[in-house]
């Protein structure tokens, strides 16, 4: 489906891709997705874990940002309580577009364990900013935000960028 | 002796306005969602207001609606990087209000988890506290060797982080063969990791430099403030729970109890605290050493556990040693199958205390690392 299986097309003796502007587009801002940190709870330490020399997230291209304005996608990893809501909405309206939201968790996806008598908890991220990607578990092992950022790699790869009205992918 | 590095300038001596500036609650170095409103005088910090609740998860309320078995995953999730020893003064709580005696077994079980997730803790606590420092080699380090713990911990109770491992009476399930051998394998880990850490990190002159003398706490501060664990340890005061108030086996261990002796800038500053946490990691390791060789082959570790726990009418305090210093619970109970009120006196919160009185006077930068020395964990503060 990509852009580079078709490297090895025997096209005018190979070393020529023929595709789509959007697919070059599209395959370069997968492949380095910076993301702007927001670690808030027990999810946080797992994500901290995932950064580490055992499992390496960045391998994804991934690089931690600190700042909104330099990050593609925001990682909401733990429980968002009514007091920190403000701050989330705040620093996703700060990003640049394209951004995308990953909520890790089952804190961040529903309310997770706070969700009956919570009375402090927000019952998922989803109700103050759109989410593309989510990710469960109390806490996910590592190898689910492996595959979270995976999904969202692939929901990358099938965007418009031109046409928006037509979204790519069904190769 | 060196000389402290506090700097007393006077606000008419340098003739500029003091700023407030604002720290958190999202950054990567206040450890959690802290926020810190810090008041500057060029550079010098003047005043440090901490401001709280972005975690309020409403720990109490849980307690007064769940039943006692189900309060325990939430117990975990105050202190979530060393929920072992979180679960412990609760369990024990309840073990001393319904007069269940514990199998022999058991306690060595729970004191080995309970050293390992320290642990873990300390691996956690070094590696960010050299991460505010500038210094990212030890973070991959010791997260390279947490693993193996975890893996440990995984295999006995199926959870990474948050375990739920601990019953009323027992635990939830019995160790699995080859534990102990893979117990001695992390400790030798352990102790090769941090031979390793002494050279890059902790004798490392720039991090010397950093933290050396920065953020002196005093032994009357730190009692006065009630703080505890290896805070109160680094300023050069030997008060340990495991020692002082031994409860379960500890008291058939030989084990010491490290203060901060000052072999590099004075007591009780950031670098001797750090240092303690080192300590304390080899002396974890001598305690599992000696109770894996304690501990009996046989027992029944499930069997004790109460189908119903329904303790009587009363209440109970009970206070163990976390990573992070003294953990307290105070139960009260009405005769239910819940609580009446379940107190915690959390050790982040107390320590967390003390940061407005021992940041006064340095850099800002020295902030970061003064609040990276305490070790807290946000979710133990706010609850
Ligand atoms: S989902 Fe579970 S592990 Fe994650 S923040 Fe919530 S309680 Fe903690």
């Amino acid at each position: 489906m990509g852009l580079l299986n078709r490297l090895d097309d025997p096209y005018e003796g190979g070393g020529i891709v023929l595709g789509k502007i959007e697919e070059l587009l599209n395959w370069g801002r997968s492949k380095s997705d910076w993301y702007l940190h927001f670690g808030l709870a027990c999810c946080a330490i797992e994500f901290m874990a995932m950064n580490a020399s055992h499992f390496d997230f960045m391998r994804f291209g991934t690089i931690p940002r600190t700042s909104p304005r330099q990050a593609d996608f925001i990682m909401v990893t733990g429980t968002v309580t009514f007091k920190m809501a403000e701050r989330i909405k705040i620093l996703y309206e700060q990003m640049a577009e394209p951004k995308y939201v990953i909520s890790v968790g089952s804190c961040s996806n529903s309310g997770g364990p706070y969700w009956e008598h919570g009375y402090h908890v927000l019952k998922g991220v989803d109700r103050i900013i759109p989410v593309d990607v989510y990710i469960p578990g109390c806490p996910p092992r590592p190898e689910a935000f492996e595959e979270g950022m995976m999904k969202l790699q692939e929901k990358i790869n099938k965007q418009a960028i031109f046409n928006k009205r037509k979204l790519l992918g069904t190769e | 002796m060196t000389e402290i590095k506090r700097y007393d300038l006077e606000y008419s001596q340098l003739d500029s306005d003091r700023m407030r500036i604002n720290v958190g609650p999202q950054h990567p170095s206040t450890h959690g969602v802290l926020r810190l409103e810090v008041e500057v005088d060029g550079e010098i910090v003047t005043e440090v207001v901490p401001h709280l609740g972005y975690l309020h998860r409403s720990f109490e309320k849980h307690c007064e609606k769940m039943t006692f078995p189900q309060i325990i995953p939430y117990i975990d999730r105050m202190d979530y990087i060393s929920a072992m020893n979180n679960e412990w003064p609760y369990v024990m709580a309840l073990e001393k209000m319904l007069d269940v005696k514990v199998p022999e077994k058991v306690e060595f079980i729970r004191v080995i988890v309970a050293e390992l997730n320290r642990l873990a803790n300390h691996q956690i606590a070094v590696a960010t506290f050299g991460m505010d420092a500038g210094a990212f080699t030890p973070f991959l380090y010791y997260f390279r060797d947490r693993e193996s713990i975890i893996w440990i911990l995984e295999r006995l109770s199926g959870a990474r982080l948050l375990y739920n491992y601990f019953r009323v009476g027992g635990m939830a399930a019995d160790i699995y063969p080859g534990f102990k051998e893979d117990c001695l394998e992390v400790v030798k880990k352990v102790r090769k990791t941090n031979e390793e850490i002494m050279d890059l990190l902790i004798h490392n002159n720039i991090f010397i430099k950093r933290t050396a003398n920065v953020g002196v706490l005093t032994p009357e501060v730190a009692i006065n403030f009630a703080c505890s664990g290896p805070v109160l340890r680094g300023s050069g005061v030997k008060f340990d729970l495991r020692k002082d108030e031994p409860y379960s086996v500890y008291d058939r261990f030989d084990f010491d109890v490290p203060v901060g002796v000052g072999e590099v800038g004075v007591v009780g500053d950031c670098w001797n605290r750090n240092m303690v946490r080192m300590k304390e990691m080899e002396q974890s390791c001598r305690i599992i050493e000696q109770a894996l060789e304690m501990m009996p082959e046989e027992g029944d570790v499930t069997g004790g556990v109460p189908r119903r726990i329904k303790p009587p009418k009363g209440e109970m305090y009970i206070r163990t040693e976390n990573p992070k210093g003294e953990l307290g619970f105070y139960l009260v109970t009405n005769g239910t199958d819940k609580p009446e009120r379940l107190k915690a006196r959390g050790p982040s919160f107390v320590n967390l205390s003390v940061i407005p009185e021992i940041s006064k006077g340095y850099m800002f930068a020295d902030l970061i690392l003064i609040l990276g020395s305490i070790d807290i964990v946000l979710g133990e503060v706010d609850r």
